[in-house]
């Protein structure tokens, strides 16, 4: 089928370890923790204290600016432990699940007698609600605003990530409920998929569809509202991922929280990279030894892809929204020479200074080593290269930089997210941390402007 | 690694909270020449592409490496062709080194002096961006030009034109042109007319070493072949003359990515057309010089390729390329044809261009703000 959105800029990055359409089996862990920090912006104002039972579902904390949004518990047993940092600040929130999931449960009319203001309470409530996130700004959505839209990309092209399509394989009724449900929230809901899909995604009722060429990053969604509908100032666009569409419609079936992950564990030192039904917030040890790692060294590993995700380690558990864990080798090594061109080919480069280019089937086992050091900006050109998007990268970084608002807002500040700007954080010459530059102009914005 | 182990012993006194911590920078700077850091990636992108900038910087080096060999070996060619004593290759090759590499070696030592000073006292590491330009400083210099006058030559483009603006990344004129400018202006005598092209010109009456184009601002004729031209054995700069091999490099740098193609395409068809169009008009000898003779003479091939595409100072949209190198080329006959006293244009239309370069990015720019305000408005204004 032809493509209506085409996009020519971008990198696939060829990495060794993706997930073969398998799943694996672990034995299930009894510990589970929650992150705050997932969702950005949120200060947690706690409802249950330590040692408390809980049920699946209840309400553990909620959004100090937004009372009304709700964060839940994943499993049902004891709140054991809540970790605080510097200032008080609530770092996890640690539970020991009884294995017995006694669940909250929420009366739910049927959903075509369901109003928007109904829906949107029992998302709130139910714990739902912190899935649906917010552009621009990327952070949990603000229940009082009417989105221009709704936007759920169908498709990832970031480097090992879940694949959509086999993930949501036994949960297509679900997503097409989910997908009802948020009609009622929004004028209009945008499903892209990629050009080539063939998968039930195609066919789902109810969405403007997209089939989208590219690659990375033509999944992120910021980059399809950018060709889709671009945000101007003062609008908002809800974006949710697809897994979290289908957990929505499984919740107004069922009347209880779903906290089920299907989890792709992959990277280059991943024995056996494959998908594992997992829980939301599971601790990630007993999911590596069901994959096996073959690592000689340290490794990293991260909640989310390598691009974008964020780091957790062995005794970590899995994020809020990730369905990726990856797995990669800590580059925490010298090498001797090696900023020489064309040696060392065995490191991908976009950049055909090094020879990895006459290689395009190669896939490489890459580290976490940067590969040099942080450098002034000199050369040009490059970011442009990685952003399919009508925004000058440089340009944006700069004002961003001299938090500039005027400036920021004309250069399109509304419609990136870090997540856009991984790709140019990998890229860099100069060895710039762009994702990082970006969330923190956001974090101005949201402050200055709202 | 027993190296890595006593780097590591060397290092430690200039380690974090340390002795000699401020001057970490000097120290690393070596440190990292030998060996890619072992630093890993602590926030952004877990990982990180294999280039960096001395990568980039040491492909520049490779790329200039082929026109510095034929200037090293020009420069004992002119001297030996015109002073008429039969001479081999090597002999030519020896001349030329015995000349240039003490000037490599002023340039080098002078340059990154002060680079690694400022490294120290801004607390910042060395950036590799010096090692390109102490070598282009030598390659576009008269081969008699004294070593004092290349050491001040250099100190003034680091400290005036890059470190007064904030250093690397910051500079607006290409450093290395700078020198050369500060030569031309400070020691006129020594950098234009018929003596300083060819070695020991000024010493032996029998060497007459005019370049091409000033033969033509003074009214001569030009006794080259066009293949000589392009070739390069004619008198100049020292690694000027020769395109063929200013070409190779242009085609590693193009090949790699690494130099701006679109700078080089615009600025050598924004030359080609204005003087096809002078020699239409032919009011004088420059005018009249055929226009492909005008790409192949002269600092116009070295200047395009290497110093206008200098990444910091050119325009850095891709549209304002583009823009930036037709109106080098322009710019370059321009000068040419129109001031008999520069008849070298290359070099002041890089400046000039180097200084318009922000204003056109700018312009660029602003038409992506402009594209997005008015959607904005479209928006506010609901279709009726």
């Amino acid at each position: 089928m032809s493509a209506d959105i085409t996009l020519k800029k971008g990198l696939n990055i060829p990495l060794k370890g993706d997930a073969s359409k398998v799943y694996s089996t672990h034995k299930t862990s009894n510990t589970f923790t929650v992150y705050p920090d997932d969702f950005h912006g949120v200060v947690p104002k706690m409802i249950v204290k330590e040692g408390e039972n809980v049920s699946l579902g209840q309400p553990i904390f909620f959004s100090k600016a937004h009372p009304e949004i709700q964060f839940v518990s994943p499993v049902s047993g004891t709140l054991t432990k809540i970790v605080r940092g510097a200032k008080r600040r609530i770092l996890e929130i640690e539970f020991a699940s009884d294995g017995k999931d006694k669940a909250t449960k929420h009366k739910v009319t049927a959903l075509e007698k369901l109003a928007a203001d109904e829906l949107k309470s029992l998302l709130l409530a139910s714990g739902c609600w912190p899935f649906i996130k917010q552009r621009p700004y990327d952070v949990v959505a603000n229940p009082n605003t009417t989105p221009k839209g709704i936007f759920i990309s169908g498709f990832t092209t970031a480097p090992l990530a879940a694949d959509v399509a086999f993930v949501l394989e036994s949960q297509q009724e679900d997503f097409q409920n989910g997908i009802h449900a948020l009609t009622k929230l929004a004028p209009k809901v945008h499903l892209s998929v990629a050009a080539d899909d063939t998968s039930f995604l195609s066919s789902v009722q109810g969405v403007e569809m997209h089939r989208v060429k590219g690659i990375h990053p033509a999944g992120n969604v910021g980059v399809q509202i950018h060709h889709i509908d671009p945000i101007n100032a003062g609008e908002t666009a809800w974006v949710i991922n697809p897994e979290d569409v289908a957990r929505i419609g499984r919740f107004l079936a069922t009347g209880t929280f779903d906290p089920s992950r299907t989890v792709a564990v992959v990277g280059p030192v991943v024995e056996k990279p494959s998908y594992l039904k997992s829980r939301i917030g599971e601790a990630v040890a007993p999911l590596l030894e069901a994959v096996g790692i073959n690592a000689n060294g340290q490794v990293r590993i991260v909640n989310g892809d390598v691009l974008s995700g964020s780091t957790t380690h062995a005794d970590g558990n899995l994020g809020f929204y990730n369905n990726t864990l990856s797995v990669l080798a800590e580059g925490n090594h010298y090498r001797m020479f090696g900023w020489l061109p064309f040696v060392g080919s065995n490191i991908f480069s976009m950049s055909r200074t090094s020879l990895s280019w006459l290689m395009p089937k190669r896939k490489y086992a890459l580290n976490t080593n940067m590969n040099g050091e942080e450098r002034a900006l000199v050369v040009t050109g490059e970011m442009e290269q990685v952003l399919p998007m009508d925004i000058f990268p440089m340009q944006l970084l700069k004002e961003c930089m001299a938090q500039n608002i005027e400036k920021m807002e004309g250069l399109g500040i509304y419609e990136v997210a870090p997540e856009d700007f991984a790709l140019v954080d990998y890229a860099s010459t100069s060895k710039i941390e762009a994702q990082a530059i970006i969330r923190e102009a956001l974090d101005v914005m949201i402050k200055e402007v709202g | 690694m027993k190296l890595r182990e006593r780097l590591d012993a060397i290092k430690k006194p200039f380690g974090k909270g340390q002795k000699f911590e401020r001057f970490a920078p000097a120290v690393n700077a070596f440190d990292t020449f030998l060996f890619v850091p072992n630093h890993t990636t602590h926030k952004g992108a877990h990982i990180r592409d294999g280039v960096d900038l001395k990568r980039t910087m040491v492909t520049v080096i490779i790329a200039l490496l082929p026109a510095f060999i034929y200037g090293v070996y020009n420069t004992g060619y002119q001297y030996f062709i015109q002073s008429g004593i039969a001479f081999t290759f090597w002999d030519a090759l020896l001349h030329g080194a015995l000349k240039i590499m003490p000037m490599v070696a002023v340039s080098y030592g002078v340059g990154l002096a002060i680079e690694f000073a400022f490294a120290v006292y801004r607390g910042h590491e060395v950036n590799e961006g010096y090692l390109v330009t102490g070598l282009l400083v030598p390659m576009i210099m008269p081969v008699d030009i004294p070593l004092w006058m290349v050491g001040l030559s250099v100190a003034f483009a680091v400290l005036i034109a890059k470190e007064a603006f904030g250093g690397t990344g910051m500079n607006i004129l290409n450093p290395a042109l700078t020198a050369r400018a500060f030569a031309f202006f400070a020691y006129p005598t020594y950098m234009s007319g018929n003596k300083v092209w060819v070695s020991e010109a000024s010493n032996v009456d029998g060497i007459s070493g005019e370049t091409i184009l000033g033969s033509l601002a003074a009214g001569n004729d030009v006794s080259y072949s066009m293949f000589d031209m392009f070739v390069g054995a004619i008198p100049g700069s020292i690694a000027e003359t020769s395109t063929l091999w200013v070409l190779v490099g242009a085609a590693i740098l193009i090949l790699t990515g690494v130099g701006s193609w679109r700078i080089m395409v615009g600025g050598v068809l924004g030359a080609a057309a204005t003087a096809f169009l002078f020699n239409l008009w032919g009011a004088n000898a420059l005018m009249s010089f055929n226009w492909m003779n005008h790409l192949i003479v002269g600092g116009f091939a070295f200047g395009v390729v290497f110093m206008a595409t200098d990444p910091v100072s050119a325009a850095q949209t891709t549209k304002g390329k583009w823009i930036y190198g037709v109106l080098v080329g322009i710019f370059c006959i321009l000068i040419r044809v129109f001031n008999p006293a520069y008849p070298e244009g290359v070099m002041l239309a890089i400046l000039l261009m180097n200084v318009f370069a922000p204003t056109i990015d700018h312009y660029v720019v602003e038409g992506n703000i402009k594209r997005r305000k008015k959607r904005l408005n479209a928006s506010l204004t609901p279709a009726s």
